[in-house]
């Protein structure tokens, strides 16, 4: 490749601390290619794109733009060579509009007052170079998290940025606004733009990267292009090959008991009607698309959210209604959807995070078991693989996949039978997922039974018992493991269910 | 032998680095000392055993209410009316007492009642009510202190000789000194061997998650203000127990001292942190630059002024402090 990189990083290296955390990596960007980085959670992805945004300042080695050394001091710097960062959390302002937000830090001005015609227009071109038709007068905040990212892009464009760095920009998106937003990649790379992706999702690479960098702790491992086979990629990014990527095993031999059983369960307005049981030993895979409302299913079983029909029954026993308190006493254990915002109190310890839900049913007029609850988050941690340094450091220190098992081991702590999963191995690296599966395995070794809601198919495929497919607050089917495929499970999620019904009644009714 | 002393060693480090994180995790405490140092060096006055003990009694009503305060603020609230619910308690207690002619304890129990029923009031409001705390207690503190100018009419009324009994003193020690170290050693027994203190920390650090992990949300939002209002009662019977009367204008503006008492002692409004000790440090920061400043004769309109600074300088310090740890 004779062309010049736009960015590069000569072997630098970052200590925080004790702790190194970057040893001498060096990556190259490249205009209109882009550079996959690819690492475990703590392999040092961010500080890396960190440095390229001048937030950190390498230790060692050297940063060049253009072949030409420069220090990146701060993110005005940055912004300066041409080089923008698209975070997961978006550098948006909800409550203005997406012209305001295009033009943020420096409005146009006529008379001293804000020019809003000019800046209306600086938004729609910056809008049309990526093909986003929409009202520049909308609130941000009313628009969905894909269009935010795109508004997000067309900002750094406007500000002639060179070279985008997209840090996880799939996470929250559905199918369909990947597929835009690859669009738009591809539209960028026509333009010359450099670009880095941050991504946990192997499947993307290919057709999205043109080369991967790979880091394991810190270190460069290994630059290869991005059609290297997936298992390939996983093995230099662990340093060892993952034998299964979904370990599911099927060892409990008791008796097949329901322990979980909802009827006709209905809420306001989202989920309509869904019957389904789960039985001791076993994983429900719960699929569909975002919005066919798994998520308000499984908070309506846990007691988050009320409902206005139906009735779930744990072990036979009917739960009241919106009642968190009397599910987790009768076994039933949520891991929310979104770890840091509903999972976890980040600026809490270990200990009293794994803590919450036992604190008090194991405490003596009203005093917390201080020695008791310590032993046992202790034991689990260690039971878990929980990788921390004591138990009395902030739960948010730790890395996604360990903060997810601090939120399972708050459960198997509480003695909790039903396990209502949500998403539970979103944000989490290649390394943790596979241990994640391994403690829904012992949760159902032991008796326990399992929902899990998933957007990702392989792993609903890979780990669950049955699949129940929802569409529109329907159940639109029920698939056995064995005979699923992702094409099965796509075609049920699509289906529009409350049509059908109101097809079937109409003929019914001409009979 | 050898292992012996390796261990030893290993201690040692460890004790140094337990040093180094305990001066850290106690800034305020730092500049309390500092603080004491320089009065010590420029005035003979400070370090007497009378003047000592004067910083004690000053500092004991706005410790008081700060302590109370703390539990609002964990849990990721504010409580206004602090200064309104003390003196609302006093002023009823004197009432119960004097016009009420009911015996001296029942005065006591009856002003411990009305702060701990107006923080309940608050509590309700914000947690079924749905109102953010800075609205509700701003409401009370208006509402509190307006009942306190009705029941009184505008003049004093004298106290139970219980109360008065709190303004007083036990051997050389001085009541309200003995009050602050037993509401503090309450306080700091609640926040952290209690389910509900713990609770109040997981409410304060993320409320949804607290939720979602069985935390009884709303019992914990009316226990903070039920507490903050009972500590307020305690602390406005300190008060006017010194006076032998409850003042219709009692304590007024004192929310804001407990505030930046609370603030300075580490806590954060966001909710999560702080204690009891922090608390009773950032107290005695205030009460020591104002009783250092009457030592050296600087003008009150100039303490303000100085007050106003500190706040804003520990608080600066504080989170730059956090803003450069790795975490």
């Amino acid at each position: 490749m004779n062309t010049q990189p736009i960015l590069t990083l000569d072997s630098v290296t970052k200590s925080f601390g004790p702790v190194t955390v970057i040893k001498g990596v060096t990556v190259n960007v490249y205009p209109g290619k882009v550079q996959v980085l690819l690492g475990e959670n703590g392999a040092g992805k961010s500080t890396l794109i960190k440095m390229m945004a001048g937030v950190h300042q390498p230790d060692g080695g050297r940063i060049l733009v253009d072949g030409k050394e420069v220090k990146i001091t701060d993110t005005k710097d940055s912004e300066a060579l041409g080089i923008a960062t698209i975070h997961q959390e978006l550098n948006l302002v909800g409550s203005m509009t997406v012209a305001e937000n295009i033009s943020m830090g420096r409005f146009p001005r006529r008379f001293g007052l804000v020019d809003k015609r000019k800046m209306r227009e600086t938004a729609r071109e910056a809008l049309a170079m990526i093909g986003l038709d929409i009202d520049v007068d909308l609130r941000v905040g009313d628009l969905g998290i894909a269009r935010q990212q795109l508004v997000e892009i067309a900002k750094a464009l406007s500000l002639n940025a060179r070279m985008l760095v997209l840090d996880e920009p799939t996470a929250a998106l559905t199918k369909r606004e990947i597929a835009a937003l690859f669009a738009v990649v591809e539209d960028l790379r026509k333009r010359d733009v450099g670009m880095v992706f941050i991504s946990h999702h192997l499947d993307e690479i290919a057709s999205i990267g043109d080369s991967v960098s790979v880091l394991r702790d810190g270190e460069f491992i290994a630059e290869v292009p991005a059609d290297t086979h997936e298992d390939e990629l996983v093995r230099l990014m662990v340093g060892r090959s993952i034998e299964a990527q979904f370990p599911r095993r099927r060892e409990w031999d008791g008796p097949a008991d329901t322990l979980l059983e909802v009827k006709g369960l209905s809420t306001k307005g989202v989920i309509n009607d869904v019957t389904f049981s789960v039985r001791a030993g076993e994983i429900v895979g719960l699929a569909g698309l975002v919005g066919a409302g798994r998520t308000e299913v499984i908070r309506a079983i846990a007691g988050a959210d009320p409902y206005v029909g139906g009735s779930v029954k744990v072990r036979g026993k009917d739960l009241p209604k919106s009642n968190i308190g009397a599910a987790i006493r009768a076994g039933v254990g949520h891991v929310p959807e979104d770890r840091k915002g509903q999972g976890l109190v980040l600026g809490a310890t270990v200990n009293e995070n794994v803590g919450y839900a036992t604190l008090a049913s194991t405490s003596k007029s009203g005093l917390v078991d201080r020695s008791g609850q310590r032993s046992r988050a202790q034991d689990i941690a260690d039971k878990l693989r929980i990788r921390m340094h004591t138990l009395d450091q902030p739960v948010g220190s730790l890395s996604g996949g360990n903060q997810q098992k601090a939120v399972f081991a708050r459960w198997i702590v509480a003695n909790s039978s039903v396990l209502l999963l949500d998403e539970p191995t979103r944000g989490v690296d290649v390394g943790a997922k596979v241990e994640i599966y391994e403690l829904m395995n012992a949760i159902t070794a032991a008796g326990g039974a399992v929902v899990m809601v998933s957007s990702e198919l392989p792993e609903v495929l890979g780990m669950s018992d049955r699949i129940l497919v929802m569409s529109g607050g329907h159940i639109s089917g029920e698939l056995a493991a064995e005979h699923a495929t992702q094409d099965a499970i796509m075609t049920l999620a699509v289906r529009d269910v409350q049509r059908d019904l109101e097809d079937k009644s109409m003929e019914d009714g001409h009979e | 032998m050898n292992k012996v002393a390796t261990t030893t060693a290993r201690k040692q480090v460890s004790s140094g680095a337990k040093a180094k994180k305990f001066l850290a995790d106690n800034g305020a405490l730092v500049g309390l000392v500092v603080l004491g140092l320089a009065l010590f060096i420029a005035t003979p006055d400070f370090l007497t055993g009378p003047n000592l003990l004067n910083i004690g009694i000053q500092a004991s009503v706005i410790a008081v209410l700060a302590f109370g305060l703390t539990f609002v603020i964990v849990a990721a609230g504010i409580d206004l009316s602090v200064g309104s619910v003390a003196a609302l308690s006093a002023m009823g207690s004197a009432w119960i007492f004097s016009t009420g002619s009911m015996p001296g304890w029942v005065a006591v129990v009856g002003g411990l009642a009305i702060g701990t029923l107006s923080g309940a009031v608050s509590g309700y409001a914000v947690a079924f009510g749905r109102l953010p705390s800075f609205i509700a207690t701003l409401a009370m503190l208006s509402i509190a202190r307006g009942l306190t100018l009705v029941i009184s009419d505008g003049r004093p009324i004298a106290t139970a000789p219980e109360v008065s009994f709190l303004g007083g003193n036990l051997g050389i020690i001085p009541m309200p000194i003995v009050v602050l170290v037993v509401a503090g050693l309450v306080a700091a027994f609640i926040l952290n061997f209690t389910v509900m203190g713990r609770y109040m920390y997981a409410v304060g650090g993320n409320r949804e998650a607290a939720r979602l992990s069985g935390v009884p949300v709303r019992k914990v939002l009316v226990t903070v203000f039920a507490l903050s209002g009972l500590f307020a009662a305690v602390a406005g019977l300190l008060l006017s127990g010194r006076l032998d009367s409850a003042q219709p204008q009692a304590a007024s503006g004192y929310e804001l001292d407990a505030i930046a008492a609370v603030v300075i002692g580490g806590a954060s409004l966001a909710g999560g942190v702080g204690r009891i000790t922090g608390t009773l440090v950032g107290a005695l920061v205030l009460v020591v630059i104002r009783n250092g400043l009457n030592l050296l004769n600087v003008s009150s309109f100039w303490q303000q002024v100085v007050i106003g600074v500190v706040i804003a300088v520990a608080v600066g310090i504080d989170s730059l402090r956090r803003k450069n740890s790795p975490h």
